[in-house]
């Protein structure tokens, strides 16, 4: 039996979306391979959850894949996860039958209030055992494997046992979830802490990778004179995110991969572009891929001849 | 279920850390203020976006203080960032700093109407034509029921006219001397929320149909008001989508349709 080795055109590259585009998207029905959009803004308010986002992202649904990105059920919250909001993206999933469903390892609530940011997790045993449990019980509530981000870091701890990578690594182990590896947030945390952002691809568990994402950053300067990189989301992603992203799928051929913009949101044609460049680098990552497996297969094939004729 | 103890450090961590992102005047290294600054500005841009004429009205770095104020002693209780805001108008009731603005808490009460009805569930608004073709001997007997999007906000204040003019118009228009309470009929018959005034008193009308009474019921509360118009009232209820559903006696529309 053969397998198919042609470049296969599956879940490329897609689009954040944003209220400000649904006309655009519906009018202009431009060639995208799919869209994501953040669970929590499709919860409704009050006892409602209605109105203009469902109608048009019911309208996006039927033309197009989509992706659910939880932002707020802290994952990492010593307190636990609250089950009102784990049911309520449970009805969202359950609503839009999303190919791929993913979250942040990060905590956002803590005694009940939501602080409305992806805050950082210590990479301790005692962390690692807290978010298995979280994930182990979301993927049960949604009855599906989820994917977890690595984040973008502003500051570490002193009491860290293991590294970010080695702790995905495990999450991924114990839990059965996939990654979703932000290559932004790889960038942000490389110049923050001051590592390479190629060492921390060689030790990522490349093999659990679902998704990629893409965004831009900011760089502010603090007192003292340091710069440190903000995980913005309101420009173009950056050259050297490009070129990291580049490298990374060459490497582990194509994935999902979503450009993300949600701050200062552009026109459609300027996301359009960058999903378009996203799009052209996974086909080069395709094209790639199809070499080298049909390069591996005909020396396959030259080294089981050599071992039947006893050569 | 016990935790080992390093789980109970970071519980320890997160209660210190949470306090200190909301509290005006914490002290923090400066990559931990990063989320500080996070939390804080992007809870004030969320309320921004709620009361853009509550903003216009006092100004944005006004606003921007104001947001922060309610923000640190009412943080949001949920992760779903669509409904935080429920209490800014009750909090600016007692806002001493903006006093001065007496109509404010008000307008915020239509903002946050027009948002809960922007997500509210949708459902088919009945046209007036429903009502008139009910024979005059039994319109006593009529029951209406209200749009899932359907709210009313009465106020003391010319709630729809500061609205109006402030969302809408070119220049502000001054209101005169004359200018006196309004009641504000929020809809959303489609994918447009609307604001509509009604007659003094209808917020009676609505609240007596949303507890399920009659029509003739409904109208005797609010014709106790001075200046209640019943056909204005229900003139205005229809044309804007208030009324979802109409049923005579015992025979509800919803088997008539």
């Amino acid at each position: 039996m053969t397998a198919d080795r042609r470049p296969q055109r599956g879940l490329g590259a897609g689009a954040g979306l944003k209220p400000e585009h649904y006309r655009d998207i519906l009018e202009g029905r431009p060639g995208v391979d799919w869209f994501e959009v953040h669970a929590e803004n499709y919860m409704g308010a009050g006892n409602g959850a209605g109105g203009p986002p469902h109608v048009f992202l019911e309208r996006i649904r039927a033309r197009y894949p989509l992706a659910v990105h939880g932002v707020g059920l802290s994952i990492g919250s010593a307190d636990g996860l609250a089950p009102g909001h784990l049911a309520r993206l449970a009805a969202v999933v359950a609503r839009y039958q999303p190919l791929l469903v993913s979250e942040h390892l990060a905590w956002s609530t803590h005694a009940g209030v939501f602080l409305n940011d992806l805050l950082p997790l210590p990479y301790t045993d005692a962390t690692l055992a807290l978010v298995v449990r979280h994930v182990d019980q979301v993927q049960t509530a949604l009855g599906r494997s989820i994917l977890i981000e690595n984040p973008s870091t502003y500051f570490r701890f002193e009491t860290e046992q293991m590294t970010e990578t080695a702790f995905l690594r495990e999450l991924a182990r114990r839990s059965g979830c996939g990654l979703l590896l932000d290559v932004n947030n790889v960038f942000v945390s490389a110049v923050n802490h001051g590592f390479d952002p190629l060492d921390y691809l060689a030790d990522f568990p490349l093999e659990s990778v679902g998704e990629i994402h893409l965004a831009g950053h900011a760089a502010i300067e603090m007192a003292g004179g340091e710069a440190l990189l903000i995980d913005t989301h309101d420009r173009p992603v950056a050259d050297p995110v490009w070129e990291l992203f580049q490298a990374l799928v060459a490497r582990i051929g194509p994935r999902p991969t979503l450009i993300e913009w949600d701050a200062e949101i552009p026109t459609w044609p300027q996301l359009a572009d960058e999903v378009e460049r996203a799009a052209r680098l996974l086909q080069e990552a395709r094209e790639w891929t199809y070499r080298s497996s049909v390069l591996s297969h005909a020396v396959g094939e030259e080294g089981t001849r050599c071992a039947a004729t006893g050569r | 279920m016990r935790e080992p103890p390093e789980a109970n450090d970071l519980r320890a961590w997160q209660s210190v850390f949470a306090a200190s992102l909301l509290r005006a005047g914490a002290i923090m290294p400066d990559r931990q203020a990063v989320h500080r600054n996070n939390t804080r500005a992007s809870l004030s841009s969320a309320l921004a976006a709620r009361f853009p004429v509550v903003r216009r009205l006092v100004g944005p770095d006004f606003f921007r203080a104001m947001a922060l104020c309610f923000i640190e002693r009412q943080p949001p209780r949920s992760p779903v960032l669509a409904e935080y805001g429920a209490g800014f108008a009750h909090f600016l009731d007692g806002f001493a700093p903006a006093r001065e603005v007496a109509y404010l808490a008000d307008v915020a009460r239509l903002e946050w109407a027009r948002h809960l009805a922007f997500h509210a569930e949708e459902a088919a608004a009945l046209s007036i034509e429903r009502l008139t073709a009910v024979a005059p001997d039994r319109l006593e007997q009529v029951r209406l029921g209200l749009h899932p999007a359907a709210s009313v906000v009465a106020s003391a204040w010319p709630v729809v006219s500061i609205w109006t003019t402030n969302a809408h118009d070119q220049e502000v228009r001054p209101l005169g001397d004359g200018a006196g309470s309004e009641c504000a009929l929020v809809t959303r018959p489609e994918l447009h929320v609307l604001v509509s005034a009604l007659p003094a008193g209808s917020d009676r009308l609505v609240a007596a149909l949303a507890e399920g009474n009659g029509l003739a019921e409904a109208v005797a509360r609010a014709a106790t008001v001075e200046g209640f118009d019943t056909a204005t009232a229900l003139s205005v209820l229809f044309r804007s989508g208030a009324v979802a559903s109409l049923s005579v006696g015992s025979f509800h529309s919803m088997e008539l349709s």
